[in-house]
């Protein structure tokens, strides 16, 4: 990669960084953390967006940047009061600027008008006319530099030009160097820097424009084309070109800059600048704040991710070598020796250790996945007209950055759900006699080695009537079916289910919950839902910490091995076939302490054998589902507990229904990680027979 | 593709050609990843018969096609002098169990006949072309289909 486009690439890293931080702030002021702490981070945010923006000429972001700064920088001054209105101004234009940044980065911005529409409201918002110059450039040091371009060409053409950049050229994040360094691939540039405007140390303005240059450029371009060089800074610089013909080779000879004299000035001027900066220190709080938020900040490095996932794999591999390692020393009869088997124990352990070192370098917040739900919030309130909160808990929370990424798509579909379908209009929640805002919840937390991920609201909740209404006249459920509350919820899981009656252009962008479903146990997640009329609903998202490695146990069903994930896993249960009852039709329920649970023979689930019809022997294990109910597992034996490591069965084969991944057991051989859910799930049931053959088709 | 296409320029390719269900066969030697001994297969539930399951390709889990029964021959007992042969499959990569490899062929691409029309669907399938060669009839065969087509259905 060339070393520019990979500073372009590290700026628009650096976007993303300050986009989370701008809106980070502008969530914490609109809460009320008015502060200048808080404030200043907002600004800093924009402006160094702005600062880098310019330095690759990115124009249309510079000036949008620009104006939002402007505004925040009245705020800042206490001249204008952040409330709710520009509040949410602000937080519009943290979204547009994030498009702004991603259109850059893709290539050109193609459709300026939403950005001047903002930037129009800031105007009004500020009081009237156009943005005034008075800009924060603290952050960049700017240094006169002389350049002399030695590059003997005969040449055509002769300019001379003088170029004095006004102070707006500065603030619009452009640079003379650069304008020199483009000259001077013309042709042969001669150029003389003019100081004589450069006044004392303590009245120099640092965001002022003292100096001017004299060039002689010797070229065979023509007039238009070193013109051109100053397209971009025409208006904010004077400009005069001349053409003089190439025979007056004499050129002024060039004054040189008597850096001795600047600093004979300097340092008769140093106490007068010290007590100059002391003065000047409180007007300048953002320099002050800016190292005191840096200091909390950890050092990292920024790692390219493939890196990573080779040190993974590795790591995954090491983990089953050892496992094959250990197994084949305790098995084979020589060796007794305790010192070999406390140093395997010790190997072990330190395989671990580095595994799980390994995964939290992959472990990410969730904070900038909630951040980007706020934005859907925002774009769905508004174009609902429903006034909507969103608050969120537990963004520290760290998963896999696969997961969060996965997560988004999801994750975007419930909220607007929520905000669309769950969400009623504020004129229908105040006849209900709630607040007319309405709250929706995204909260995040681990549970017991799982992240566990709540989408709620406090609308309406689920609409059962209609649900299973629309669920029949779809031919999801016989037309005489008696379902349970939770089993009319869990329709809407069902593919080609949507209640919306009109497809609304929010929610309805032919995406169902079915499909939401799907992707989350993709990433092996399971997905509930809980609802209470009136009150609103919770989705329940409960998702391992990595897609890598999971604690299961291993079993054998009919000499096939199988591992069945620890998390789902209650107890196993002592098997006595008198409390097996059979129901007929191979279906068998288990008595545990006198509740009943379905007991499913895993090995004729999974058309390893035919179905038994009395189940005698093997070992039952109760499992829990992620909706909460409760089933039993029929295995043969129960052969160990371990870490296993995740191998994804659909990168050269296919999903399999019943069966959530595959792994590499300690005999080198595979072995498959039954999907609990799948197995117990809602197939047992007649009435969503239909499902089958529709998921086969989609 | 580009490799493809490059090598039609030169219009020779060399192929791969084994044994399975008791007829000859070829494959592009280009999507040929490795040729390796059969070890035991770990059997996927609900999987076509032609699937004999997975094995461990270096921590990689791979797919085994019974080559023999894809293409509706008899199917394959393996024993340890079965050949896997590993193939690139697009994206993904299969074995194919087959009896034995028998050599490498170089072939110019003029000499590749079309399927004749007297083969059956499920042979047009997997069939590219056939290479009559010293009194041997050799099936080209392209991996597109080899793999359950649920994998295009799941992937859309």
């Amino acid at each position: 990669m060339d070393p520019m486009a990979e500073i372009r690439l590290t700026f628009f890293q650096e976007c993303e960084e300050q986009l989370a931080a701008l809106e980070n702030g502008l969530l914490a002021m609109q809460e009320g953390e008015t502060d200048s702490e808080t404030v200043n981070a907002v600004f800093r945010a924009v402006h160094s967006i702005k600062g880098g923006a310019g330095a690759f000429k990115l124009d249309a972001l510079v000036s949008f940047a620009h104006v939002f700064e402007t505004a925040l920088d009245k705020v800042r001054s206490g001249s204008l009061a952040p409330d709710a209105d520009a509040m949410k101004l602000f937080l519009r234009a943290a979204d547009a600027l994030a498009d702004l940044v991603a259109a850059s980065r893709d290539g050109a911005v193609e459709d300026a008008s939403p950005y001047v529409a903002i930037e129009e409201e800031f105007n009004a918002l500020i009081g009237g006319g156009p943005a005034e110059e008075e800009d924060e450039f603290a952050g960049m040091d700017f240094q006169p530099i002389v350049t002399a371009f030695d590059e003997p060409a005969p040449a055509r053409n002769r300019y001379a030009i003088r170029f004095r950049p006004l102070r707006e050229l500065y603030a619009k994040a452009n640079e003379p160097l650069a304008l020199l360094r483009e000259l001077a691939r013309l042709g042969t540039l001669e150029s003389q820097c003019d100081i004589k405007n450069l006044p004392f140390l303590d009245t120099f303005e640092p965001e002022d424009s003292y100096l001017s240059w004299e060039l002689q450029l010797d070229t065979d371009a023509s007039l238009a084309a070193v013109k051109e060089v100053f397209d971009f800074v025409e208006g904010d610089c004077d400009l005069a070109i001349a053409a003089q013909p190439p025979a007056e080779q004499a050129a002024p000879v060039p004054q040189e800059m008597d850096i001795t004299a600047i600093l004979r000035k300097v340092r008769e001027e140093a106490p007068a600048i010290a007590a100059a900066a002391a003065a000047a220190a409180p007007a300048q709080p953002e320099a002050e704040a800016a190292p005191k938020a840096r200091a909390v900040v950890q050092p990292t490095i920024r790692v390219d991710l493939d890196r990573v996932d080779r040190l993974i794999n590795l790591v995954g591999e090491l983990v089953i070598n050892q496992a094959m390692l250990t197994q084949r020393v305790l098995h084979s009869s020589h060796v007794r020796d305790r010192e070999v088997t406390s140093s395997l124990e010790e190997l072990e352990r330190l395989t671990r250790e580095i595994q799980e070192s390994v995964m939290a370098i992959r472990a990410q917040p969730v904070r900038p996945l909630f951040q980007r739900m706020s934005r859907i919030v925002r774009e769905v309130a508004d174009a609902t007209a429903k006034d909507v909160r969103l608050r969120t808990e537990g963004e520290a929370t760290e998963v896999d950055k696969t997961v969060v990424e996965l997560l988004a798509d999801p994750l975007t579909h419930m909220i607007r759900n929520a905000v669309d379908h769950g969400l009623e209009s504020p004129e229908q929640r105040t006849a209900a006699g709630k607040p007319p805002e309405g709250t929706v919840r995204l909260a995040a937390a681990h549970r017991s080695g799982r992240v566990i991920i709540e989408v709620s609201d406090d609308g309406q909740g689920i609409n059962r009537p209609r649900v299973l209404q629309k669920a029949i006249a779809n031919g999801l459920v016989p037309p005489d079916a008696q379902l349970s509350d939770s089993e009319i919820d869990n329709l809407l899981f069902l593919p080609g289910f949507s209640t919306a009656s009109s497809v609304s252009n929010i929610s309805g962008r032919g995406v169902g919950m079915d499909v939401v479903k799907r992707s989350i146990q993709a990433l092996g997640g399971r997905i509930s839902i809980s609802s209470a009329p009136g009150q609103g609903s919770t989705f329940t998202l409960s998702l391992p910490l990595t897609l890598a490695v999971l604690d299961g146990i291993v079993v054998t069903v009919d000499e096939q091995v199988f591992v069945i994930p620890l998390t789902a896993i209650v107890e196993t249960v002592k098997h006595e076939p008198s409390r097996i009852h059979h129901l007929g039709d191979h279906s068998f329920v288990l008595r545990v302490r006198d509740v009943l649970v379905p007991l499913v023979d895993v090995g004729a689930e999974l058309g390893v054998r035919a179905p038994a019809s009395d189940l005698r022997s093997g070992v039952a294990i109760l499992i829990e589902t992620a909706n909460g109910t409760r089933s039993a597992l029929l295995v043969d034996n129960i052969q160990d507990q371990r870490q296993v490591v995740i191998k994804s069965l659909e990168t050269n084969y296919m999903r399999v229904d019943g069966i959530a991944a595959a792994t590499i057991l300690g005999d080198g051989r595979v072995a498959m990680i039954l999907d609990v859910d799948a197995l117990v799930g809602p197939r047992h049931h007649d009435w969503a027979q239909a499902e089958i053959p529709l998921a086969k088709a989609s | 593709m580009i490799e493809k296409s490059a090598r039609e320029l030169t219009r020779e390719a060399e192929f791969v050609a084994f044994r399975a269900g008791g007829l000859e066969f070829c494959i592009n030697i280009m999507s040929v990843r490795e040729i390796r001994g059969w070890t035991p297969a770990t059997a996927i539930p609900r999987a076509p018969s032609y699937i004999r399951g997975v094995i461990n390709l270096r921590g990689v889990v791979l797919p085994i096609v019974d080559l023999g029964v894809r293409l509706g021959l008899p199917g394959t007992e393996p024993t340890a002098r079965h050949v896997i042969i590993v193939a690139q499959v697009g994206e993904r990569a299969a074995g194919l169990l087959v009896d034995s490899v028998s050599d490498i062929l170089s072939v110019e691409d003029t000499s590749i006949q079309p399927t004749p029309d007297v083969a059956s669907q499920l042979a047009r399938m997997f069939v590219r072309g056939v290479i009559a060669m010293d009194g041997r009839m050799i099936s080209v065969i392209t991996m597109d289909n080899v793999l359950p087509a649920g994998i295009e259905l799941e992937a859309a």
